[in-house]
């Protein structure tokens, strides 16, 4: 038996890959919107596709912005990805409306600015030192997909007592968070899901990190 | 660094078989669309595309499968495309373990279809499928063809290529019926024409025949390549592909 994980179900999409993902990555998975499950769980997946209004909407419907608020404060891990990541931030920018986010991590997330948009495909990143995500896999590619993203890290980083580890992507002259550790509350822009062993070895990190 | 060229085997499925001659060796069942995904992503294909061209409806229940069992056991990206006609089909996909949908006929006959996929699961999952050909009589010097290149739909490919990004989105896949199947090289001139009136990426289709030819692709505004026979019968492989992209200055994974 593997630590036990839920990927919390709110909304459509593709979640037979990132459940597939983190069996092959030696979890227990379970798909659900069921609150205590989520909640009791050893680590809680948050995915997400689409507009961040429409995620957040999502999410409040299944009281996902609780579950993950009451395992962070519990220090019980949580790993978002993609929209999952952006909507942990404060606020997000879409077509000039801005929305409310879970407000976990200070910041915004709006539009990227480069010719070709949405970026994506496989790009680098710059990972840094003490990264339990990136272990061992600093110099892969990982599989992007997204017209918007965090440009500003505004939590202050310095913080001896809980060190957040931000790693970076850069596309067409812009630049932009692509990972975030801090604490038990881990997210990636990528999808590591859909990065074949790269992002196969990313979720191993993190799940093995759960126990 | 920057974002790696994409190079994107595309498989024919049928009530849930690959046709259009594969030609592998070492495969067990060359008609398997899971056991042909498995081996492309281990030669280094950046994303997969199914063309589902199951003509009865009956069938169909089928490639949900193949998609499912596909989505299970390979964890790259995957495109699937035809007969997409309404947001439920693209639900549908989606839950069966797609990543992105392909929209033809369907976007033709109806645009509004594009912002109703846009709205529901956001613009990255719809790729618009464009089969466009060389025709004097359209602005552009290049119109859109329905059913795989034999019916003219009586539009100008470009500004096509031009309103569907207006409407929303995701990547346009181009694919050059004339160049089709030649191996004589990709429309460069219909790559650059699309390049210029779009701002969401572009994935160029139709023609492949020698690893330059994927070059020259990239060079005239290609940000992802996808071939079919090319790749099935063994002509090229995609690390050739790759190695000539490299060897060209391009950044590949």
């Amino acid at each position: 038996m593997g630590a036990d994980v839920v990927v919390l179900d709110y909304g459509s999409g593709n979640l037979r890959s990132a459940v597939r993902a983190m069996e092959r990555a030696g979890a227990d998975v379970t798909l659900t919107a069921d609150f205590d499950t989520a909640l009791e769980a050893k680590g809680l997946v948050v995915p997400g596709v689409g507009a961040f209004a429409a995620c957040m909407q999502g999410l409040r419907a299944v009281r996902g912005d609780r579950v993950i608020g009451r395992r962070l404060a519990g220090g019980r891990p949580v790993l978002g990805i993609c929209v999952g990541m952006q909507i942990l931030f404060e606020t997000g920018i879409e077509h000039g409306v801005t929305t409310d986010g879970c407000g976990e991590w200070p910041g915004t997330v709006e539009r990227i600015e480069a010719d070709i948009v949405p970026h994506m495909g496989w790009n680098t990143v710059e990972v840094p030192t003490g990264s339990t995500l990136f272990d061992g896999i600093e110099d892969e590619r990982f599989y992007f997909v997204h017209s918007y993203g965090v440009r500003h890290w505004e939590l202050d980083d310095t913080h001896p007592s809980m060190p957040a580890r931000v790693t970076w992507t850069s596309y067409g002259g812009d630049r932009f968070v692509a990972a975030a550790e801090n604490g038990p509350l881990s997210a990636t822009q990528f999808h590591p899901e859909k990065s074949g062993d790269a992002g196969a070895a990313l979720l191993r990190n993190w799940v093995t990190s759960l126990s | 660094m920057s974002l790696a060229v994409r190079v994107i085997p595309c498989l024919d499925v049928d009530a849930g078989r690959v046709v259009k001659g594969v030609n592998f060796v070492d495969l067990r069942d060359a008609g398997d669309p899971v056991e042909m995904a498995r081996v492309y992503d281990v030669e280094g294909a950046d994303e997969l595309t199914f063309l589902d061209i199951t003509a009865s409806s009956d069938a169909r229940a089928t490639t949900f499968e193949v998609v499912s069992e596909t989505a299970e056991q390979v964890f790259i990206p995957l495109t699937v495309g035809g007969g997409v006609r309404s947001v439920d089909d693209v639900d549908r996909l989606l839950r069966a373990g797609a990543d992105k949908v392909g929209v033809n006929t369907a976007a033709l006959q109806r645009p509004e279809l594009i912002a109703e996929i846009a709205q529901r699961f956001g613009n990255q999952v719809l790729v618009l499928s464009v089969d466009a050909r060389r025709a004097a009589d359209q602005p552009s010097g290049f119109e859109v063809t329905t059913h795989g290149g034999r019916t003219s739909a009586g539009r100008d490919a470009i500004a096509w290529v031009r309103t569907a990004t207006e409407l929303g989105i995701g990547e346009v896949l181009l694919n050059s019926m004339d160049a089709d199947g030649t191996r004589d090289g990709f429309d460069l001139e219909m790559i650059r024409a699309a390049r210029a009136v779009t701002h969401v990426p572009l994935i160029a289709s139709g023609g492949a025949g020698t690893p330059a030819h994927f070059c020259e692709a990239v060079d005239a505004g290609a940000d992802a390549l996808l071939a079919a026979s090319v790749f099935h019968f063994g002509v090229l492989t995609i690390g050739q592909v790759k190695d000539a992209l490299r060897a060209a200055g391009h950044v590949v994974r």
